[in-house]
């Protein structure tokens, strides 16, 4: 009994203190966010005295923030279309047909998801300057999507090598083509895999920093990251807008992490793992 | 058969054209440009040769950032490993609300790094922040510590985010390493007499190792090219003391805007990076690799 009791405290013992570690910065930022100007610079109060809205006002009367959000928002999800289209046809093509080279395309997929992405980024800079494309959602479209591509191909091959042969097979007998085929059956039963790498992706993309802050230069394409990164404060940090928008922006990737927990969990395990 | 190679190379070209296009081929031009003198905004470009490279292997600032740059690759990927092993096996553990702390483990890989970076500099904050209070609190210090002002605590500063960071990723591949271990052999090691820790010794690690190669193949290699987190919590300073090669790099590349000295420094980067995945291949074998290309 004693044992039991003591292992039993133990355990919740140790998923508080996993919880306060993984939560604790979020919910002091939180809590940072709702406290007036004067308790932002003393502590205790832990907790604010007069809870206020004020920083979260601010934010979206002084500064470009909606513009930004909507920047993150349309870059995010063209990216993600782009791969995806992109990736299961490739990944189709990987995992159901019959041509060479294929070991050297995944092959090579995995080498550039370890590319440093700095290594690449001074002809980058230079090309889409040339192109005139700096500034635009375009630019970070085609490189986000660039690296988001191997992960999508890895995840959709994945899944699509698990469907049966036999119905792929039964489709074409029934006189599909193979797209045709890909289109009514594997497709609809790999959903799980499309939806897991469509969340990776977004996530990706609304978090990526380095290429955002070399190709934007004004709020005309900045996203998120950049505007976090740059947040205004010439002289002094305005900690408490700053805290508010934090949250503000990361809301959205809360949120898919709450419904779509599961399908993280099998996008990041798929490449890795499966095979 | 002929018609399916042909509808197979049309499907994957648009992937190809992308990988060729937007990665490989421009590693190629940045090779190139690390052989020149360049500097876009005076439309300056000239051959020099090995010139950048000769300078780069006398130039203290790249060493100390490659300094930098291992040290906290050594030391963050280490810590992620132990605590995302701590954590994997307590959430391998039946209990009520496993997936709400699921999700609460997976929240911190999910937040913007930026938004990150911006957390724990607010919690570092020398006169304002909660860290300095607790740790007063806690009696550990007797005046407040300037965490990112320092050039020894700044750079644990950064590490510590990014174990934070970081962390999940580690403990959802073993958790889900851990769940492809058959639960008979826990039993009949149990059967046999192992106490938990000869358990977790001789079958549970074992088992485990090829995941935990995994894991320490994509951390190490995300951690040798750390650039937002650092960038953000401390700018590389004070002092370069945080200075990553990343961060150096990009700072040669748009702050002096010395192109071809740049690029030198960033082929220098994907070259070791490329070592580092090479010495992993070569660990992990070749039947994982065979396994995971099919």
């Amino acid at each position: 009994m004693i044992r039991a009791f003591l292992t039993r405290s133990g355990l919740v013992f140790l998923l508080a203190a996993t919880a306060l570690f993984c939560l604790g910065p979020v919910l002091w930022q939180l809590v940072t966010s709702l406290k007036p100007e004067p308790e932002l610079t003393r502590l205790p109060p832990i907790l604010p005295v007069h809870p206020t809205l004020t920083h979260y006002a601010a934010i979206f009367s002084g500064h470009p923030f909606f513009r930004i959000i909507l920047n993150s928002f349309i870059v995010a999800a063209t990216t993600t279309g782009l791969s995806l289209g992109i990736g299961s046809l490739a990944a189709f093509a990987l995992a159901r047909l019959g041509f060479g080279g294929k070991r050297i395309l995944l092959g090579v997929a995995l080498a550039i998801s370890m590319f440093p992405p700095i290594s690449i980024v001074s002809p980058l800079y230079l090309v889409i300057r040339a192109l005139g494309l700096r500034d635009t959602w375009w630019a970070l479209v085609v490189t986000h999507t660039t690296f988001a591509l191997p992960l999508t191909l890895w995840i959709l091959t994945s899944f699509f090598r698990e469907v049966p042969g036999e119905l792929y097979r039964a489709a074409q007998l029934d006189g599909c083509t193979p797209l045709g085929a890909f289109r009514r059956v594997l497709l609809p039963l790999a959903t799980p895999g499309l939806a897991a790498a469509a969340i990776l992706v977004f996530i990706f993309s609304w978090n990526e920093f380095l290429f955002a802050l070399t190709f934007t230069t004004t709020e005309a394409s900045r996203t998120v990251p950049v505007g976090i990164a740059l947040f205004p404060g010439l002289h002094e940090v305005p900690y408490g807008e700053l805290a508010a928008a934090s949250l503000v922006v990361t809301v959205p990737i809360i949120l898919l992490v709450l419904f779509f927990q599961r399908r993280i969990v099998e996008g990041l395990t798929a490449g890795a793992v499966k095979g | 058969m002929r018609s399916e190679r042909h509808l197979g190379a049309v499907l994957v070209a648009p992937a190809i054209l992308v990988l060729v296009g937007v990665a490989l081929l421009p590693i190629l031009l940045a090779a190139g440009l690390s052989l020149e003198r360049r500097l876009p905004i005076f439309d300056i470009a000239e051959f020099v040769g090995l010139a950048n490279y000769r300078f780069l292997a006398f130039d203290p600032r790249f060493w100390v950032s490659l300094r930098n740059t291992v040290y906290f690759t050594i030391v963050s990927v280490s810590l992620e490993l132990l605590l995302g092993l701590a954590i994997a096996l307590l959430l391998q553990r039946s209990f009520r609300g496993r997936g709400w702390m699921r999700v609460v483990v997976l929240l911190p890989w999910a937040i913007p790094t930026v938004v990150s970076a911006r957390m724990w500099e607010w919690l570092y904050n020398a006169e304002f922040g909660l860290l300095n209070y607790v740790a007063a609190l806690a009696g550990l210090t007797t005046q407040p510590v300037n965490w990112l002002g320092d050039p020894f605590w700044a750079l644990h500063a950064a590490i510590v985010m990014d174990v934070w960071k970081t962390m999940p990723f580690a403990a959802i591949l073993l958790l889900a390493g851990l769940q492809t271990i058959p639960r008979d052999l826990y039993q009949a090691a149990r059967v046999d007499g192992a106490n938990p820790w000869q358990i977790f010794r001789s079958v549970t690690l074992p088992l485990l190792k090829p995941m935990i190669l995994v894991v320490l193949l994509f951390r190490t290699l995300d951690a040798f090219r750390v650039f937002d987190a650092v960038y953000v919590l401390t700018g590389g300073g004070p002092a370069n003391s945080t200075e990553t090669l990343s961060i150096y790099t990009y700072k040669v590349l748009f702050q002096t805007l010395q192109f071809g000295y740049g690029s030198a420094l960033a082929v220098v980067t994907f070259a070791a990076v490329a070592l580092i995945s090479l010495l992993y291949l070569k660990l992990m074998g070749g039947a994982y690799w065979r396994r995971l290309l099919g």
